[in-house]
């Protein structure tokens, strides 16, 4: 017990002394800081993209919601349906109901362009067309200003995400079309969910304006209870007069968003790997420098008595410190900048565009953390080695 | 004395030994069949040319290093064939080291640079302090205790290295050219000190020097030529 007592002192005793000369070493010291810091920051920054866009997809679909779409349907966009088959989904059991009937809401959408507010450039945003029960159906749906639009009229609703991201989306603007005029009545959120970036408008009239006749894409519908998603779909996939697919809603978009968002993890790992690689190096350069620096000092605490395999610990120590102060000024960098900055990219699926805020969570930062320490390990190792085990009598000689 | 030895068995005895370096394909030979006792409070000198071996003999008896050849026994104990970290142990409790350049730790002040092999034994901290204290006394450091090495003169460093060198009470102290980066009258003050702790505290010293003027303390000189001792001389 002393004897481990006596060790750690040891130890304590050599961290101390690199620790306290680290003002001798401000460049190298700096650079392996700056340089471990960068990779956490990225590493954070570009996952935070992927965790915002995976959290935005998550909560667009309550339990008990459910999407149906023809059969062999990826998306909305290559689906369809005519008012018949509609009426039979709408007539399906284990529907939750109203006063007015089963919450179904048939939808359609079409894609316009609208410039956006940061570029001026155009962008795709989803129109979408829906029926009454709509935003019963999507429970988390509030109107934030304005009304709701009136069905049977030229009018629409827009997401926050939406009105955020392009220009000429506020309540009482008006979007022009083509020859149509749409004026915006109301901005709605949809607690983060999908829907913040898409504009809504009556189904009927987006039929008549887009010549749909009176076809739909899809057919969004809340179950009685989560549990009633079985029936629902057993009895619309054995109804020889439907060719459909049905999905939970969360399934649905989860399904969507695993594509980009394992594109932007894949990507933020390989950044942050290649930095990483570099980082590495720095930190090699510095304990390496710090060990040449301070051949003589460890020479004599071992001739000393001072055993090499707390010179070994303490220069690692040393490394992981300076690693890990790296690592929390990136995390503290990546979090100020990242955490609810907000974008729009591109949903492959539907071939528009999705807003989200980029989300800095625990477990990211958590990651990053772990990047710098094993940064600190690996570059502090083979200077900490070689340190142990240069021979005491030629490592005195040295001036 | 901290080791009680037999009456008349040396505190240091190397019996045949042969030491060289291998540099690349090349063999480097620094000592040949050499033998050397050093008697327990002896004030030993080791004088010689550059390059004639004396720090190497110097590094065998303090157990930096093996010989390639022969025994060295320290204090009844073979330490040649002693692990690296047995030696690390051994030289912790056995030995003192002086060194030309001091070697002190920047980062320290005086009182603990001469802590620092404290720290490798059981003393707790007051304990620890107490020590320190004695020995910057002995060295007529005390009222240098808070300073860094970088405000001390040369003469003060070495005080200090000798102050970290008596610390633990060691067998053995071994000093590798203790003057020889210091004018005259701090080397000659550093003598004296070195001189007293042999009279007065019966330290057993072996210092490597290559100024007459400073073998000239020593209780007894030996003369190393290419590796080889070519005479001794008592005093
Ligand atoms: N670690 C070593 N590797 C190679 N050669 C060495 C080493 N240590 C000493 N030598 C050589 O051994 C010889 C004696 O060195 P040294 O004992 O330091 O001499 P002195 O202290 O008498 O000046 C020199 O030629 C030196 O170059
Ligand atoms: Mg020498």
């Amino acid at each position: 017990m002393s004897g481990l007592l006596n060790w750690l002192s040891q130890v304590a005793a050599i961290t101390k002394f690199g620790l306290l000369s680290i003002p001798q070493r401000r460049g190298s010291v700096a650079a392996t800081i700056c340089g471990t810091a960068g990779v956490v920051a990225v590493f954070i920054g570009v996952l935070s993209i992927a965790t915002g866009f995976r959290r935005v997809m998550a909560s667009s679909g309550a339990p008990d919601a459910a999407i149906v779409l023809r059969s062999g349907a990826d998306s909305e966009m290559v689906s369809g349906f005519g008012r018949d088959e509609t009426r039979l989904i709408a007539d399906a059991p284990g529907l939750a109901r109203n006063a007015r009937g089963p919450l179904v809401s048939a939808e359609l959408f079409v894609i316009i362009n609208l410039p956006k507010r940061s570029t001026g450039t155009d962008a795709n945003v989803p129109l979408r067309g829906v029926e009454g029960a709509a935003a019963e159906v999507r429970e988390q749906l509030k109107i934030v200003s304005g009304r709701m639009f009136e069905p049977g009229k030229n009018e629409v609703i827009v997401g926050v995400g939406a009105a955020r991201e392009f220009a000429g989306l506020d309540a009482g603007a008006v979007v022009k079309v083509g020859r149509e005029s749409w004026p915006v009545v109301g901005i709605f959120t949809a607690s983060g969910g999908l829907a913040e970036s898409e504009m809504w408008t009556d189904a009927k009239v987006l039929q008549a304006a887009y010549q749909r006749g009176d076809s739909f894409q899809s057919v969004y519908a809340r179950l009685a209870s989560p549990g009633a998603f079985q029936q629902f779909k057993d009895a619309l996939t054995s109804n020889p007069r439907l060719s459909v697919k049905v999905e939970r809603v969360s399934d649905y978009y989860a399904g969507q968003s695993t594509m980009l968002a394992s594109l932007i993890t894949g990507l933020g790992v390989l950044i942050a790997a290649l930095m990483a690689v570099g980082a590495v190096f720095g930190a090699l350069n510095t304990m390496y420098s710090a060990v040449a620096a301070r051949t003589r000092e460890i020479a004599t605490l071992r001739a000393l008595g001072f055993g090499s395999g707390a010179v070994v610990l303490a220069l690692m120590l040393e490394s992981l410190a300076l690693a890990l102060g790296g690592g929390a000024i990136g995390a503290g960098a990546a979090y100020a900048v990242f955490n609810n900055f907000t974008a729009a990219t591109m949903n492959w699926q539907s071939f528009s565009q999705v807003t989200f805020a980029f989300a800095v969570t625990p477990t990211l930062l958590v990651q990053g953390v772990i990047w710098a320490t094993l940064i600190g390990l690996i570059g502090g190792l083979l200077p900490a080695i070689r340190a142990a085990r240069l021979p005491i009598a030629s490592a005195l000689r040295e001036l | 004395m901290s080791q009680p030895q037999p009456i008349g068995s040396p505190l240091v005895h190397i019996a045949g030994v042969e030491k060289y370096f291998q540099r690349g394909a090349e063999k480097i030979h620094v000592l040949a069949e050499l033998n050397l006792a050093v008697a327990p409070g002896e004030f030993l000198a080791l004088m010689g040319p550059s390059g004639s071996g004396k720090s190497t003999l110097l590094n065998l008896i303090g157990g930096l290093d093996r010989p390639t050849k022969g025994t060295v026994t320290v204090a009844g104990e073979r330490i040649d064939q002693l692990s690296d970290r047995q030696l690390a142990d051994w030289r912790a409790r056995h030995i003192g080291f002086v060194f030309q350049l001091y070697n002190l730790m920047p980062v320290l002040n005086a009182e603990r640079n001469v802590e620092l092999p404290l720290l490798l034994t059981h003393l707790n901290a007051a304990q620890r302090a107490q020590h320190v204290a004695a020995a910057l006394a002995l060295v007529g450091l005390s009222h240098r205790a808070k300073h860094f090495p970088r405000t001390l003169s040369g003469g003060e460093q070495q005080r200090v290295g000798i102050a970290r060198g008596i610390v633990t009470d060691p067998t053995l102290l071994l000093c590798d050219e203790p003057t020889g980066d210091l004018d005259r009258k701090a080397g000659d003050e550093i003598l004296d000190l070195l001189c007293a702790l042999n009279r007065e505290h019966g330290k057993t010293i072996v210092m490597v020097t290559h100024d007459p003027h400073a073998s000239a303390r020593a209780s007894r000189t030996v003369h190393l030529f290419k590796g080889q001792i070519t005479n001794e001389a008592v005093k």
